[in-house]
């Protein structure tokens, strides 16, 4: 604001005179003072501008179906979090604090008739670099024990944070089933009730029809023709470990082969690519041998590990063939890309050639490389079948009652699927998406497991 | 005893592994009981180590039919095994432990263990592979004459997915002009091929996969409940 003199002097228009009093020194720190003020409360006023409005709703969940490990995290962005060139929310930053209450019993309390002594463990997470509009996070690291308290920041530029959006006292629950799996777990209670009761019924004398399999009534066939050749046998039980179940079908198959060649004193090799299937074929060829009567029979040198290496194992395997021509040759257990190797070895030597996997893609290759295949099942169905049990029989059956209901799940499913797509109610729907029926057994009942 | 005891085991963690894929909280014993299985069968590699050198050196010292393989073997083993647990070639990777030799990883690019793995296993594994292709050939020679109707069709249907998983696009395109919206021309073999793939062949590998499924589930019932023991060797 211009002084009475000086608006005077303008308006004749000439330039303004200069002050030219003396300023008392007291006077000029109080201005100095004035100044810094001003220059303070302007920083100030700056770093406000930068900071951004806090998330707004946040809200805390279990994660339905899972041990209490996740809890997820929801809340609406920062008012100031606009999609934009200018948005000034950079990323959202989530810190999360535990308290584990753990009780940690007291002898001398407990005699003191005083309550167990209560303790909190302090743990800090921390995430950041959740982008600007994220609106969720996931935890997956929760204790169900542990009580949470949790902040999120919306944070601006010059990683300026704002205030947090707060909760306390969060925790995750244990869930004891997983409802997901719901429909799945119907459908093994169903097959697996199936299966004991056949079980039951075959132990209290009723008789049970199995189709007889070609692939395991050679087995006598291929022993027999060894022991007149006089040659060798050999046993794959596949290139897998005992974890899987198709070398546990394919030990139980050598129990039985061995059993039959002690009888015949036909020599059996079984070289293996694990150590502990090496293990479990000395114990089923042994006990084999002592079932027949040939406790001599068993000769541990002829069952060994040679490498868990897919083609070092072929390599010795396909040697071995080539050198003791064996008159019959066993792939029974799971297997890879060797399949076809060690088939066509065995068909170039000249034995009979007896296969069984449940891996669908090897089958075409044993199919057309030996003389007997059993197909999927049949591997698992030959224990069953070689032990003449009735329970295990029973077990059969029970299978095959699991295939009828398939079966009526297949033709259910399809009348479904066709009524779904002739129904005009649906017929809005886009022809690339399932139709709501089809999308409910696919989604809910088949994804279940 | 002997047998028993194993079936319990089993039994009692077969039923684990079942039971945690739909109770939650019981994925930590999962967890576990799979830890326990690495480690087992960590300690059976020593027995399957220990099995190797006295079977070789057993072969070697009966002249056994090629027994000069199971020195080669013996060799390469012992080399393998003696580079690698002495780290030779290994230089230390982190800067706080440069006066500690042997504090790289045995596998680090550059080391003696690596060497062997990358110029000797390496191609032999990839031969022994490479070896399959003849194999398919003669596998495919006997398995496709044409003896009857039904080896006819299976003549004719792999000779539809063979060309149509190679040379279709380029047979085609030979003949037919390419579409002016920019789509891909018809290919009438690569098509067929296509639908033979998604229509036949996946509703029996379905077919056989359901078998499969259930006769796990049989099996592995009958393993649990202690009804085949025959893997054990039986109850003898």
């Amino acid at each position: 604001m211009k002084s009475r003199d000086e608006s005077r002097e303008t308006r004749a228009g000439g330039v303004p005179r200069r002050a030219t009093r003396v300023v008392p020194f007291s006077r000029l720190i109080s201005v100095l003072l004035a100044l810094s003020a001003v220059q303070t409360l302007g920083l100030c006023a700056a770093i406000a501008a930068d900071k951004v409005r806090p998330p707004e709703n946040l809200q805390a969940f279990d994660v339905p179906n899972d041990a209490g490990t996740a809890i997820k995290l929801v809340w609406s962005p920062s008012p100031d979090d606009v999609p934009g060139p200018t948005n000034p929310v950079t990323h959202y930053s989530v810190r999360i604090e535990g308290r584990e209450r753990s009780s940690h019993l007291q002898l001398g309390l407990l005699l003191q008739g005083r309550i167990p002594f209560v303790t909190y463990t302090a743990g800090t997470l921390t995430s950041v670099g959740l982008g600007p509009q994220v609106r969720e996070f996931e935890f997956t690291k929760a204790n169900p024990r542990t009580t949470y308290s949790i902040d999120v920041y919306a944070s601006g530029a010059k990683g300026v944070a704002s205030e947090p959006a707060h909760l306390e006292g969060v925790q995750s629950r244990v869930n004891w089933f997983n409802w997901t799996k719901l429909s799945f777990f119907l459908l093994t209670l169903a097959i697996c009730g199936t299966v004991i009761v056949c079980t039951e019924l075959a132990r209290r004398g009723k008789p049970f029809y199995v189709r007889p399999i070609a692939g395991l009534q050679a087995i006598e066939e291929a022993v027999g023709r060894a022991t007149e050749m006089g040659k060798p046998m050999l046993f794959v039980p596949g290139i897998q470990d005992m974890n899987e179940i198709d070398t546990v079908a394919g030990l139980t198959i050598l129990a039985s082969v061995a059993r039959t060649a002690a009888e015949y004193d036909t020599p059996l090799e079984v070289p293996t690519t694990r150590a502990l299937v090496m293990t479990a074929a000395r114990e089923a060829v042994q006990a084999a041998a002592l079932a027949a009567g040939r406790p001599d029979y068993y000769n541990e040198d002829r069952i060994y590990y040679v490498t868990d290496e897919q083609f070092g194992y072929v390599a010795s395997v396909c040697g071995w063939m080539y050198r003791e021509q064996p008159a019959a040759c066993f792939f029974l257990g799971k297997f890879y890309a060797e399949s076809l190797i060690l088939a066509e070895t065995g068909n170039a030597v000249g034995a009979i050639q007896i296969a069984g996997t449940a891996e669908t893609t090897q089958l075409p290759f044993f199919v057309a490389a030996c003389d007997y295949t059993l197909l999927g099942e049949e591997l698992f169905a030959a224990s069953a079948y070689l032990s003449g049990e009735p329970a295990q029989m029973g077990m059969l059956k029970g299978q095959d009652f699991g295939k009828l209901a398939a079966m009526v799940l297949v033709v259910v499913g399809c009348l479904i699927a066709t009524w779904d797509a002739v129904s005009p109610r649906h017929a809005d729907v886009d022809r690339e998406q399932l139709r709501p029926r089809v999308q409910w057994i696919t989604n809910t009942v088949l994804k279940g497991g | 005893m002997s047998k028993t005891v194993p079936v319990v085991i089993a039994a009692l963690v077969g039923f684990l592994m079942i039971f945690a894929y739909f109770v939650p909280p019981l994925l930590s014993w999962r967890q576990t009981a799979e830890e326990w299985f690495t480690i087992v069968a960590t300690i059976a590699m020593l027995l399957g180590g220990a099995n190797l050198c006295v079977h070789h050196l057993q072969k070697i010292s009966d002249r056994d039919a090629g027994w000069g393989f199971s020195a080669v073997t013996l060799a390469a083993f012992a080399i393998t095994v003696g580079v690698g647990l002495l780290k030779v070639g290994v230089v230390p990777e982190s800067a706080k432990h440069l006066d500690h030799a042997w504090s790289g990883q045995f596998q680090q690019e550059g080391g003696a263990f690596w060497w062997i793995y990358q110029y000797l296993f390496s191609p032999v594994v990839a031969t022994m592979f490479a070896l399959l292709a003849f194999y398919v050939a003669s596998a495919a020679f006997r398995a496709f004459r044409a003896k009857n109707l039904e080896a006819m069709l299976l003549l004719v249907t792999a000779l539809i997915v063979l060309v149509g998983q190679t040379k279709d696009r380029e047979i085609t395109s030979l003949f037919l002009p390419t579409p002016s919206d920019g789509s891909l021309p018809w290919m009438p073999i690569a098509d067929l091929t296509e639908f033979i793939r998604k229509t036949f062949v996946t509703a029996g590998q379905r077919a056989i996969m359901i078998g499969v499924a259930l006769g796990v589930v049989a099996t592995s019932l009958r393993i649990l409940l202690g009804l085949d023991r025959s893997y054990l060797g039986g109850d003898e």
